[in-house]
Parts: structure tokens; C-alpha cells; sequence
């Protein structure tokens, strides 16, 4: 199972979701539509149409900055960043 | 229960302002988790708030309350053109309720509905094929831009007949729920070449009376009245301080009394000489009285958008704005006195009332 650390600004929308969680996944697009599953409406508050990655959402792949096909392994850590920025 | 609420969209979430006498009034919030809130209304339909929000990280929703604030739930479901379009939706602009829709606007110029109070959504239309639409359904012209539907005019007694305001194009009419559309843009000024005789006019805030025949709006360039229900406009802009604003209000009860405020239409777009004015007619626009008793008068640069004024609809209605500068101020003797409800919030998108029985 994949490691996946959410941003704060999302768990005040979705009652129940921890910052923390486990996720079995093929790539990013993969981990999220699983939290789309289990929190309906998740997927819009971090992809945009196209699909792509909202433009001040990054995500990290064991460290690397990901896109929505970069893989997922087995034990891979995904941290998902609500970017600094605004004011 | 209160009996005045005002739902107050600031660029940090949503506030209520509630009061049983429009004297003593207790604030509320933040609400909506301190997102970018542009619009925020009372739906007497269904007694839920509603608050169209729109996040540099987590994109477009519409937050909605059913306990007055109490707990909040968001929803995008079907808010969006889909991934094949190329359309973008960057911001929900402004909401309405007609009948059973709930309608919200959206930039790229799009309207949406939703049939059950917002948990889900749909395309309504996006105006497709009228003039102008050429340049707003081009994806090159897509968000970050300066096209959406900015506002709406709804019927109380007829949910398929409603106007959209689109940003620099006009204003459009629809008679059956949105299949097909109008330009009611007739005799409105314009200062610029247009390739268009019938659009390419920038209606600001679009507003109607007691009378259904008797339309105000605030134009980019001048006020302006309708008599015939927005088939054709007259200027109604001299005796103000100029021909540029956002906000406008109808009194509820009088179709010849309305309010607006006029700002300076440079890029500054705060009110005139640092002085906080609302300007009041009582003759459809023949002559304006400023109403400055009670708003600070000496260096007061406020700037108030198009959703930022409102009327309630008591017998002596109260009169309401708020401020880019994050005050909300009031009035309960139709513009003669004002007094400051609010202060010190994040600065203020739209300001709603509603008379709760």
C-alpha cells in the first residue's frame, strides 16, 4: 500500500478524511479516483478538466514532483501540496 | 429566528448578519473553510444558503446550508464542460433561484443548473450561437479572462423566463428555460466600436422592480431605465457624479425609487472623492439625491461590486451595502441615515437579505 499525506484545506470539505492515508494505486490519476471513491467529490478539489492537476496543486512521488500518470509503487509516499500562494 | 439575514461573500468565506429589529445585528463565520466567495444568497424556496466559491487550489464549488449556517456541505458534481471541451470553468460567479432550478453562472461564460439544491449540476446553456458567443466559446479565449455570466433577473412567476448578464457582450433574455435567448440590449450606450448592432455592451447589474415592465441597470457607461421590461433602454445617468458602478438596487415596494453607487471608472472604481455616497431616486431617474448621512465622508476610498448592494422587503424597506474595504452598512429608513453593522472582514464580494417569517 502506497503512503498518501493530503493538505489541510481539504479535510474541513470531506467529513472523515484523514490527512493520512493508505491507497493502493497504479499512478497519481489512480490514488486519486480511490479517494474519490471513498470521499465523493475529492477528485474536483485536486484535478481540473482535462484531466490535469489543478495548476496550484503539486504532487510528489517519493520526493519527485508527479503528474497525474506518474507511477505508484507499492510503497511509495505521495504527498499531495495545496501550493503558497494567494495572500 | 431572525427575521433579517443577510448573507454577506467576502474573499474569505461567507458571513451572516442576523438581527430581529435591523438595529442590533450579530455577526457569523467565516463559513465555507475562508474560500474566495463571490456570491452568497438566502433561498426562501428551500431556506438553504447557498455561496458560489471559487479556490486557486481546489477550483469552482457551491457551498450550500441547510440550518442557516450551522453546517456546511460543497458540491462541483457536474459543474464543468467536461475534459473534451476545452472550455474552463475558473470562477461561479453569481446564483439565482427560478422555480425548481437553482442556476448558477459560471466563467468560461456558462449557465448551470441544479434540481436538487445544489448536490448535483448541469449545463443549462452557454448562449451558444449568439453574437459574441464566437469569442467566448473559443478555448483561446478561456479563463484566466474576463468573460462570465455575471448576474441573472429571474420571475417570480415564471421559472423558464429569466435574464443572464454576459460580461462585455449584454444582456440576454430567455422566455423557455434557457433553450433560446434574446439580446435585450436595445438603446443602452456604448463608447467603443462594436461588430455587433444588437450586443457588445457591458451590463454591469441588471435589476426589477415591483412593476416587471420597470428594469434599472448599471452600465459601464451610464444608468439606465426600461418601461418595457427590458426591450429598450433610455440613460438615466444625469444628476450623478458619474456614468460608472457596480451596485444598483430597486426598492421593493416603489418601482420609481432606486439606488445606486456610483464609483470612479478608472482603475481605482471607489467611490468619488474618498466621500461614501449612495445615490437615491425617487422619480425613475429624473433627478438624485446623495445619501451620505452616516457613511464617512473624508477619506473613504470604498469600492462595491455588482452583487455589493441590496433591499429587504419589509413595509419601510432596509437598505444594505458592503464594502471592498470589508464594512457592511445599513439603512432602515430607505437611504436617508446609515450606520456601519460590520467592520474589519475580508473584503466583501456580494451582500444578500432576506425576511425570514
Amino acid at each position: 500500500m502506497a503512503d498518501l499525506r493530503l493538505p489541510g484545506t481539504l479535510t474541513p470539505l470531506f467529513p472523515g478524511l484523514p490527512r493520512h492515508v493508505e491507497i493502493e494505486a497504479v499512478n497519481v490519476l489512480g490514488a486519486i479516483d480511490e479517494l474519490e471513491q471513498r470521499w465523493p467529490g475529492l477528485r474536483d478539489r485536486l484535478v481540473a478538466e482535462g484531466p490535469a492537476l489543478r495548476s496550484h496543486i503539486h504532487v510528489y512521488v517519493d520526493g519527485e514532483r508527479a503528474g497525474l500518470e506518474t507511477p505508484v509503487a507499492e510503497r511509495s509516499r505521495l504527498d499531495v501540496i495545496a501550493a503558497i500562494s494567494g495572500g | 429566528m431572525p427575521n433579517t439575514l443577510l448573507t454577506v461573500a467576502t474573499r474569505k468565506g461567507t458571513f451572516l448578519l442576523e438581527s430581529d429589529d435591523r438595529r442590533d445585528w450579530r455577526l457569523r463565520g467565516p463559513y465555507c473553510e475562508g474560500w474566495p466567495v463571490y456570491h452568497a444568497i438566502y433561498d426562501p424556496t428551500t431556506g438553504e444558503i447557498y455561496a458560489a466559491a471559487a479556490s486557486e487550489w481546489h477550483g469552482t464549488t457551491v457551498f450550500r446550508s441547510g440550518d442557516l449556517g450551522e453546517t456546511w456541505e460543497q458540491s462541483s458534481e457536474g459543474l464543468s464542460y467536461g475534459d473534451e471541451d476545452g472550455r474552463r470553468i475558473s470562477k461561479a460567479s453569481t446564483l439565482a433561484r427560478a422555480g425548481d432550478r437553482l442556476l448558477v453562472g459560471v466563467e468560461a461564460p456558462g449557465i448551470f443548473e441544479s434540481r436538487d439544491n445544489g448536490e448535483t449540476w448541469s449545463l443549462l446553456s452557454t448562449l451558444s450561437g449568439q453574437h459574441g458567443s464566437e469569442e467566448w466559446d473559443d478555448p483561446a479565449s478561456q479563463p484566466p479572462g474576463h468573460l462570465g455570466i455575471s448576474g441573472f433577473v429571474t420571475d417570480p412567476d415564471d421559472s423558464d423566463s429569466f435574464f443572464a448578464i454576459v460580461q462585455g457582450i449584454g444582456a440576454f433574455e430567455t422566455e423557455d428555460g434557457g433553450s433560446s435567448w434574446t439580446p435585450r440590449n436595445k438603446g443602452l450606450r456604448r463608447d467603443w466600436p462594436a461588430d455587433y448592432e444588437d450586443v457588445g455592451f457591458c451590463v454591469h447589474k441588471l435589476v426589477r422592480s415591483s412593476d416587471p415592465q420597470r428594469m434599472y441597470q448599471q452600465n459601464h457607461v451610464g444608468m439606465h431605465r426600461s418601461d418595457d421590461a427590458g426591450q429598450t433602454w433610455t440613460e438615466i445617468t444625469e444628476g450623478l457624479p458619474g456614468d460608472f458602478g457596480f451596485a444598483a438596487a430597486v426598492h421593493p415596494h416603489d418601482r420609481d425609487t432606486f439606488y445606486v453607487i456610483p464609483v470612479d471608472g478608472g482603475h481605482g472604481r471607489t467611490m468619488h472623492e474618498g466621500k461614501a455616497t449612495v445615490w437615491r431616486t425617487r422619480d425613475a431617474g429624473s433627478s438624485w439625491q446623495p445619501m451620505r448621512q452616516g457613511l464617512p465622508q473624508e477619506n473613504a476610498h470604498l469600492g462595491v461590486l455588482r452583487q455589493g448592494m441590496t433591499i429587504d422587503s419589509h413595509d419601510v424597506p432596509g437598505v444594505y451595502f458592503g464594502s471592498s474595504t470589508g464594512q457592511v452598512f445599513a439603512s432602515i429608513d430607505e437611504g436617508d441615515t446609515w450606520s456601519e453593522i460590520a467592520s474589519y472582514l475580508p473584503s466583501i464580494s456580494s451582500v444578500d437579505v432576506a425576511v425570514i417569517d
